[in-house]
């Protein structure tokens, strides 16, 4: 069932799962996925709502202890306590941000060095020698880090008050602070516009250019078919399809999963072709160039409820008003 | 002058509402110089012409401050550094404060019993008590007609009574300018000292009239001060010079048994040090790592039991005696062991379960000692009994159980413990400032916001909630073995959950909260103001814990921070006042991902 497409390989393994199921009672959320990841390199996992994607998440990073398959981060076999997996070199971000909202931003990252510091109570206590330099240490690190992702202005601002991308940030920064092999990203992009989204793209790429592998779920296609190496598909806790990103488009089951297999008398190839050939009449202007004129693919319009079925009158739609004309030109010409 | 949207209440033209207030001022203060009553029946001798005592000097005080106030309002040169925030608010506060206490003079007075137990009535009243009222009444009234220092900010509910308290309101002020070092530490330095003198005034009231005006005019002083913008400069001082002003405060504390001469006000100011002391004990569970702890107090207890055990009193049953240094020891050590054996299976608990639980080993500690009576269980604590007669300490050849004369100054007993605690005081303000600010308080505090981000920042939760509760439970051990000396004897039921002696765990963590969890100073301004009114107003003490209730549900509805609140909580509970807030997220793409993986 599971189609295994191994692509060109850039480095030593860093994240190497196998056999990882977690149940819940009688429910299978995660079911034998297998799934490594190389030094340097981005791999996006994607699937729709339930997929059990970021069961699979909690999984790897230890929140829970998988009721089998083991995972294990540069040859050794992690415990699944989230402490000893972030002390391993594995640190993520969570869907719903979940950020020290009292603390300030450079606090906040401060915690992030968390591991990587020794310093104990009596050291603090006592002002015991090393210690200044520590904190000091620990600081210049921090604000490196927040000047690398842009908020070193807003250092002393609590971390409730930032605006919702910043505080996405933030947590990337804090992630980062643990100096991880590897970093694990849930939905990154969220509720991000595109601008926002773009920001984040680059900032991804600059995070792997510091030689830290990236593991990232997210539903923007758009963004993880730009982003990724690899992605990987996960349905109903299983994995479908591995690859880059023309093979997991082409599949046929992704598609089905996405969007449901076609029933009987569905508009096909045929009036979506019509479609486009009256829209391409009507806005000469502005010829919807990267629109494939094939089926749809799920690589093209992201919300994964809408149906061919749905697509067609909405373009048509589109054509006759003209009002959303230029939104859907933006969002095209990026 | 700023412009004023808002009409006065009164309408007044704003020069004669000035002047009068002033006239009004000047009254009433004069006022105070004359006998108020014909009789000495009632206490503090309000009888002298030409001398003010008792309540008399509260008013005086009062009247003087509203003076100063209502001549700064007049723009006189000079007096302009009073008022950096509002202006008319703290004259309003004030001239309302003044007329408070005098009226609460005159009713005092008049309801007094003598000594045949018949009121004293109208009849007693010297025509000083009438002047002094009816110019803290032309104050007050004037004052209404002074115009509001901000706009009324909900205009669609003009309200006389929302009118009235937006006029007591007042803009914060804006960024002093700065002032040589020197200058600023003398500041400092001269606000302990009148912080000290106030506190100190408050510990010597003799008689509850006296306590109950001393309240009212520290309530509307403090509150006016605030207004006109005071209080918030001398913050920012303060926590400019940090290391000066724990230096001053030290000082300060350290001056306080020199003022007394009373051994019972020393007693009290020992006791409230004690309190004080382990309230920020408490502050590093409760405030920094955010484990609700009821059972704090047992902390204490086993620290006083330790310490009592091995003083060599008679009726101990080991009969040992250890030098105090080594009784310290023991004491911390035995809280420390305490700690870790209760924390260790209950801090895998998280919020109202892990309350209930300590709240649970609370009680168990001391129906154990209770029980350890040699009749149910082994000998070691005398049961009910507990153990009595503890020696008194001495240390380097000082005894601090008899009065020593320092440099012309008398220092009893109390005064000695008291200087003994401060000692302990000052330990655990360094260790909780110190852990505070370090990577280890950091992680106490992430634990308290999210406790899953933070394991999965790295941090092992369990083991820096135990750390946590062991370093809170060895401070309150500290405390407890000079406990144990101060008051002679260690009995089970001072180690309760709730009673009425102060050092209990519902006020233990009643000062915390009351004072402002997560702060240094927070704690210890509560632990001083929960002993204090209880031991100053006799009468109150059957409705202590209703008192209680309410002072807290008053505080939770209208300043749920703390009376001293950090910046982080100031902003945690009052949402405005940070500008760098945007309106709302921004919007999504219609095209871009909102959806969330529910999986």
């Amino acid at each position: 069932m599971t189609t295994m497409t191994t692509t060109a390989t850039t480095g030593t393994t860093v994240l190497d799962a196998s056999g990882v199921t977690m149940r819940f009672g009688g429910l299978t959320a995660v079911r034998g996925v297998d799934l490594t990841v190389n030094a340097g390199e981005i791999v996006g996992l994607i699937g729709p709502n339930g997929a059990g994607k970021t069961t699979f998440f909690n999984c790897l990073t230890g929140l829970y202890v998988p009721t089998e398959g083991k995972v294990s981060y540069k040859g050794t076999v992690l415990p699944p306590k989230p402490h000893l997996v972030t002390q391993a070199g594995i640190a993520r971000t969570f869907q719903n941000i979940r950020l020290f909202a009292n603390m300030t931003v450079l606090e906040n990252v401060l915690v992030g060095r968390h591991t990587r510091t020794k310093e104990g109570l009596w050291s603090a206590l006592l002002r015991l020698p090393g210690y200044k330099k520590a904190e000091n240490s620990s600081r210049e690190r921090a604000m490196e880090l927040l000047e690398f992702i842009g908020l070193a202005d807003k250092a002393d601002h609590l971390a409730r008050n930032l605006p919702y991308g910043d505080q996405r940030k933030l947590e990337i920064a804090r992630a980062l602070a643990s100096d991880p092999g590897l970093l694990l990203l849930d939905e990154p992009t969220a509720g991000m516009n595109p601008q926002e989204t773009r920001v984040t793209e680059e900032l991804i790429f600059a995070i792997r250019d510091q030689g830290i592998a990236v593991l990232v779920i997210e539903h923007d296609m758009r963004f993880i078919f730009n982003l990724c190496d690899r992605v990987a598909v996960l349905v109903q806790g299983e994995k479908l399809v591995e690859g880059t990103a023309e093979i997991v488009q082409g599949d046929e089951r992704v598609v089905a999963a996405y969007l449901g297999t076609p029933f009987e008398g569905a508009p096909g190839a045929d009036e979506v072709a019509e479609v486009e050939a009256a829209e391409a009449g009507a806005a000469a202007a502005a010829p919807p160039a990267d629109r494939t004129p094939a089926a749809p693919t799920p690589a093209d319009e992201t919300p994964a409820d809408e149906t061919p079925a749905d697509q067609a009158p909405a373009k048509a739609d589109t054509t006759e008003t003209g009002t959303t004309r230029t939104e859907e030109e933006e969002e095209d010409n990026r | 002058m700023t412009t004023h949207t808002t009409p006065a209440l009164l309408p007044l033209p704003a020069s004669a509402a000035r002047t009068a207030t002033t006239a009004g001022a000047a009254l009433a203060l004069a006022g105070t110089f004359l006998a108020w009553t014909y009789t000495d029946t009632f206490p503090g001798d309000l009888t002298v012409t030409g001398y003010p005592g008792g309540l008399q000097v509260l008013t005086l005080v009062s009247a003087t401050l509203t003076l100063l106030f209502a001549l700064a309002g007049h723009g006189i040169k000079g007096l302009g550094w009073l008022t950096p925030g509002g202006t008319y608010s703290p004259t309003r506060l004030l001239a309302l404060g003044t007329f408070v206490i005098t009226a609460y003079t005159v009713v005092a007075v008049i309801v007094k019993k003598d000594d045949e137990g018949n009121l004293l009535g109208l009849v007693e009243l010297e025509p000083g008590a009438w002047i002094s009222l009816v110019g803290a009444l032309v104050a007050v009234l004037a004052s209404l007609g002074l115009p509001s220092d901000q706009p009324l900010d909900d205009t669609t509910r003009p309200h006389p009574l929302n009118r009235f308290l937006n006029s007591l309101r007042a803009p914060a002020p804006g960024r002093a300018a700065a002032l040589p070092a020197w200058a600023e530490i003398l500041v400092i330095a001269a606000s302990f000292g009148v912080a000290l003198h106030v506190f100190t005034y408050g510990i010597d009231t003799e008689y509850a009239e006296l306590f109950i005006g001393y309240v009212i005019a520290v309530g509307f002083g403090f509150t006016a001060l605030t207004r006109a913008g005071l209080i918030a400069r001398i913050t920012a001082l303060t926590a400019k010079h940090r290391n000066v002003t724990l230096a001053a405060a030290l000082v300060a504390a350290f001056c306080f048994p020199f003022t007394q001469q009373n051994e019972q006000y020393a007693l009290i100011g020992a006791n409230i040090l004690i309190f004080a002391t382990v309230a920020l004990g408490l502050n590093v569970v409760v405030g920094l790592a955010g484990l609700l702890d009821l059972g704090y107090v047992a902390f204490l207890g086993v620290g006083a039991y330790a310490a009592a055990l091995v003083s060599g009193s008679p009726m101990s049953p080991i009969g040992v005696q250890f030098p105090f240094w080594a009784a310290v020891l023991t004491g911390a050590a035995a809280s420390l062991v305490f700690g870790v054996v209760i924390g260790a299976p209950t801090l895998r608990l998280r919020g109202d379960y892990l309350a209930i639980v300590t709240l649970g080993f609370g009680e168990i500690f001391r129906l154990t000692v209770n029980a350890l009576n040699g009749v149910s269980g082994p000998d070691l604590t005398n049961g009910s009994q507990g153990i009595p007669s503890i020696p008194d300490l001495e240390l380097f050849g000082f005894d601090l159980g008899t009065s020593h004369d320092v440099g012309g100054f008398t220092l009893g007993r109390s005064a000695n413990y008291y200087l003994l605690m401060l000692v302990f005081t000052a330990v655990v303000v360094l260790v909780f400032r110190r852990s505070g600010e370090s990577r280890i308080g950091r992680a106490w505090v992430a634990i308290r916001e999210d406790e899953t981000a933070a394991t999965a920042m790295g941090i092992n939760a369990f083991r820096l909630k135990l750390l946590a509760f062991a370093l809170g439970a060895t401070l309150a051990g500290l405390a407890g073995t000079v406990q144990a000396h101060v008051s002679y004897t260690v009995t089970p039921e001072q180690y309760q959950f709730a009673g009425s002696v102060p050092p209990n765990s519902a006020f233990l963590l009643a000062a915390v909260i009351l004072g402002g969890m997560g702060t240094l100073s927070g704690p210890l301004v509560g632990a001083a103001l929960l002993y204090l009114i209880p031991a100053k107003l006799q009468f109150m003490q059957d409705y202590q814990l209703f008192l209680f209730g309410l002072a807290l549900i008053l505080l939770m509805r209208f300043r749920p921070e703390g009376l001293v609140a950090d910046r982080r909580k100031k902003l945690e509970f009052h949402e405005t006042g940070q500008l760098d807030v945007p309106p709302d997220t921004p919007l999504t793409d219609t095209a871009a991902g909102t959806t969330k993986a529910g999986a």
